[in-house]
């Protein structure tokens, strides 16, 4: 795993947030996707995105990464404008969108490479990066399979790999653990942690309140398209767990006394 | 819980209608069209009453055998054709084999072509109604006979998706069983040649068919008009007797594939084989390149167009007959529909797309990678088809011109398709589906962007075109000469400019390019 560099992204200001995105709103047709969303990601921190579904974290993390156009709003990284200035912005961050496909007739080793080399790197530290990321997510004797044949855990981590080749400034995770068995989420969790003492962000969007709270150094609370907490882990949660927390924020539970007749006895 | 699938089914079919006004006009467009065929079968069923019954007999034995035997290969040809019955959804509902099995064949009635089917088939009474008794007939029979066409058709596709367990199965039966359709217009040709030499042919065939399942049904009202009843019961038996057979066949492959979800055979391969990602540059431009090649040759959408080529040229072989005719121009048609083929690449991408825009590639590395890679094969191919035709025929001293005309649209029409492609999305089958398969939402708009693309690249390539005329009005070879570097001249600075414009299109719209074909799942 190379550690994020800075000689080939001269474009990042020094001092910026990793991540900052300011007022940012999305409609589809009659429905409000994201309502307004301010994020400030401080460089050097492992920053979670929870919230229940459909709570425009995807829209969100899509329109902060140049993936969906916004209909209000700014997104910086490091201080460059992702929507005035994409090419250089893009250089600087690597995605793992969720519900997108890959290019799934090309191998797994392909497809890594494919990634690199559409970034413009030299084919040498292409192959020389594929090979060890293949090996750091157990993917090696896997390498020449065609992605369409993998399991959806498998994709998951050839898509996290693919995002890593470059060795960006910021990474951007759209729920990187779903289907992913534990030993493979550990080895995740194990090179994230690496890549963020090595000055790296990241920012991972999730469903797994307990996941975060260990992983992550600050978290945003976001539902209906608008952000209900930010801050540090322990801003937020308070004395609470950050789940107790986050379902006191977010409400919707249910007290189980409706399905009386789902008793057995 | 028959008519909840019935309902279920209603329900998909009105929903599928809700997507876009597009495509509604569209399914109203093909509904009419559907419906002008049933008003013309069902006007000639009635006036057909007024014939011999020989001639009635011909005709609707044949009519109806070819009915039953497209209700057969079509869901072969199109594998995941109206799967939204798919047994395998009914999984997890313990649904009683015979009530699913009734809902389905009702289910399977419920559309375009049962509508037609059954309507066409009970049309077949007014033919006979001056023979009373063979009316009757008619109407069982015909009514049989549309139940074991849409039980056949289950069974055909039960009987592959048991198959289709293997990816690499599906991939290429998808691309095989439709090589029969191509020459779908040869065999028919062949049929009414036969019709036209011989006079007995048509009611020989018929003969043929009557004893068969595909034709007995059909046949049986016409024995009893000609006071034959024990002949068209033997026939009706022969019908009946297969469609029990098919459901016993049916009911037990269902029974079979309720128990036994699909299992994915995969080859595990290790690392080291970067195929063409080895061999073209290590540009974005040139990476671009080899996966679109890679994807030409490994995805079924885009390798069954390359299948059909060779066999573009043994039709064009056939249909103009060694003297030449359309045959000599088998380099430039082949140029033409390949330059257009890349013209929907991006919709071919679905979602995948997303990797090209996160990972920042310019417009013009996109739009030349995706070129470079056609060009990679259409040009030799191109060239191959252009010398190869008239070497045969002959005709060897055409060769400048239609050089000219082959470049001149091969290359105009990549550059045409570099802008298109960047420009309109519309809905064609997803990754990992049947490439003959028609999405849900083949709207107006496909039609409109296709129709107007032709025109424009025909225009484009007019100097080309005019020239070619003007050399084989005068056969003066000046003009032959003219065409070749008219040809690549002009196709040269069509393609750059394509190239270029394209890629400013791209770079200010990738997102709305995203956002546009994630909306086709």
């Amino acid at each position: 795993m190379p550690p994020p560099s800075d000689e080939n992204n001269p474009q990042a200001r020094a001092g910026a947030a990793a991540l900052s995105v300011r007022g940012l709103a999305k409609r589809f047709g009659e429905k409000i996707a994201v309502n307004g969303v301010s994020l400030e990601v401080p460089p050097g921190s492992f920053y979670g995105l929870v919230g229940p579904n459909g709570a425009g974290k995807t829209t969100t993390l899509s329109m902060a990464t140049g993936l969906l156009r916004p209909d209000y709003g700014q997104v910086l990284v490091h201080g460059v404008d992702v929507w005035a200035q994409p090419l250089e912005a893009k250089k600087l961050m690597g995605i793992l969108p969720d519900g997108v496909r890959l290019f799934d007739r090309l191998t797994g080793e392909q497809l890594v490479t494919y990634a690199g080399l559409l970034r413009g790197m030299d084919r040498d530290t292409v192959v020389e990066r594929t090979g060890d990321l293949l090996r750091a997510l157990d993917l090696t004797n896997d390498a020449g399979t065609l992605v369409v044949d993998y399991s959806a855990g498998m994709t998951k981590k050839i898509a996290l790999a693919s995002a890593l080749i470059h060795a960006p400034k910021l990474l951007v995770l759209d729920e990187p653990f779903e289907s992913v068995d534990p030993v493979s989420a550990a080895n995740i969790r194990d090179i994230l942690t690496g890549y963020v003492r090595s000055g790296g962000s990241v920012i991972v969007s999730s469903h797994v309140m307990d996941l975060v709270q260990r992983m992550c150094d600050h978290v945003a609370v976001i539902a209906g398209g608008a952000v209900l907490a930010a801050g540090t882990i322990d801003e937020v949660r308070g004395d609470a767990t950050l789940e107790d927390r986050f379902v006191e924020l977010v409400g919707g539970r249910s007290t189980s006394e409706g399905l009386s007749w789902l008793r057995t006895s | 819980m028959v008519a909840d699938l019935l309902r279920l089914k209603l329900v998909l079919l009105r929903n599928s209608f809700k997507r876009s006004t597009a495509q509604l006009i569209g399914v109203i467009l093909g509904a009419l069209y559907g419906l002008g065929i049933l008003g013309a079968v069902v006007v000639g069923l009635v006036l057909l009453g007024t014939a011999d019954i020989e001639l009635i007999r011909t005709i609707l034995v044949i009519g109806g055998s070819a009915t039953v035997l497209g209700w057969i290969i079509i869901p072969i040809a199109a594998t995941g054709i109206d799967m939204t019955l798919d047994p395998a959804r009914f999984v997890t509902f313990a649904i009683p084999m015979r009530q699913l099995l009734t809902g389905l064949v009702l289910g399977g009635l419920v559309g375009v072509p049962g509508v037609v089917t059954l309507v066409a088939s009970l049309a077949q009474v007014l033919t006979w109604i001056r023979y009373p008794a063979a009316a009757v007939t008619a109407l069982v029979c015909g009514l049989v006979a549309v139940l074991l066409c849409v039980v056949a058709s289950r069974l055909v596709t039960t009987a592959v998706s048991s198959m289709t367990g293997s990816r690499r199965f599906k991939d290429v039966n998808g691309i095989v069983a439709f090589i029969p359709l191509i020459f779908l217009g040869p065999i028919i040709g062949g049929v009414t040649a036969g019709f036209q030499n011989s006079p007995g042919f048509a009611a020989s065939l018929a003969d043929v068919l009557a004893w068969t399942p595909l034709g007995a049904l059909w046949a049986a009202p016409a024995d009893v008009a000609a006071g034959n009843a024990g002949l068209a019961v033997v026939r009706f038996l022969i019908g009946g007797m297969t469609l029990v057979l098919f459901l016993v066949l049916w009911s037990r492959s269902l029974g079979h594939a309720l128990v036994t979800p699909p299992y994915n055979a995969v080859t595990k391969r290790g690392a080291g084989h970067l195929g063409w990602f080895g061999r073209f540059p290590a540009t974005p431009a040139g990476a671009v390149g080899a996966r679109a090649l890679t994807y030409w040759l490994r995805d079924p959408r885009y390798s069954a167009s390359l299948v059909i080529i060779p066999f573009l040229a043994v039709l064009l072989y056939f249909s103009g007959g060694a003297s030449g005719g359309a045959f000599i121009f088998l380099g430039p048609i082949t140029a033409f529909l390949l330059a257009w083929s890349i013209s929907a690449d991006i919709s071919y991408d679905n979602t995948a797309f997303s990797l090209h825009v996160s990972t920042g590639v310019s417009g013009r590395d996109d739009r030349l990678g995706r070129a470079g890679a056609l060009l990679v094969f259409a040009v030799p191919v191109a060239l191959v088809f252009t010398v190869l035709p008239l070497l045969i025929t002959g005709q060897a001293e055409d060769l400048p011109v239609m050089l000219g005309l082959s470049t001149g649209l091969l290359l105009t029409g990549a550059g045409l398709s570099s802008i298109v492609s960047a420009r309109y999305t519309y809905n064609v089958p997803l990754p990992g589906e049947s490439a003959f398969k028609t999405p849900p939402g083949t709207n107006f708009l496909m039609f409109a962007v296709q129709f107007i693309g032709w025109l424009v690249m025909l225009l484009l390539a007019l100097p080309e075109i005019i020239l070619t005329i003007v050399y084989f009005v005068t056969g003066d070879a000046l003009f032959g000469w003219l065409t070749l570097l008219v040809g690549v001249v002009l196709g040269v600075i069509f393609l750059v400019v394509g190239i270029r414009v394209g890629g400013r299109w791209y770079d200010r719209r990738a997102p709305e390019l995203l956002l546009a074909v994630s909306g086709n799942r």
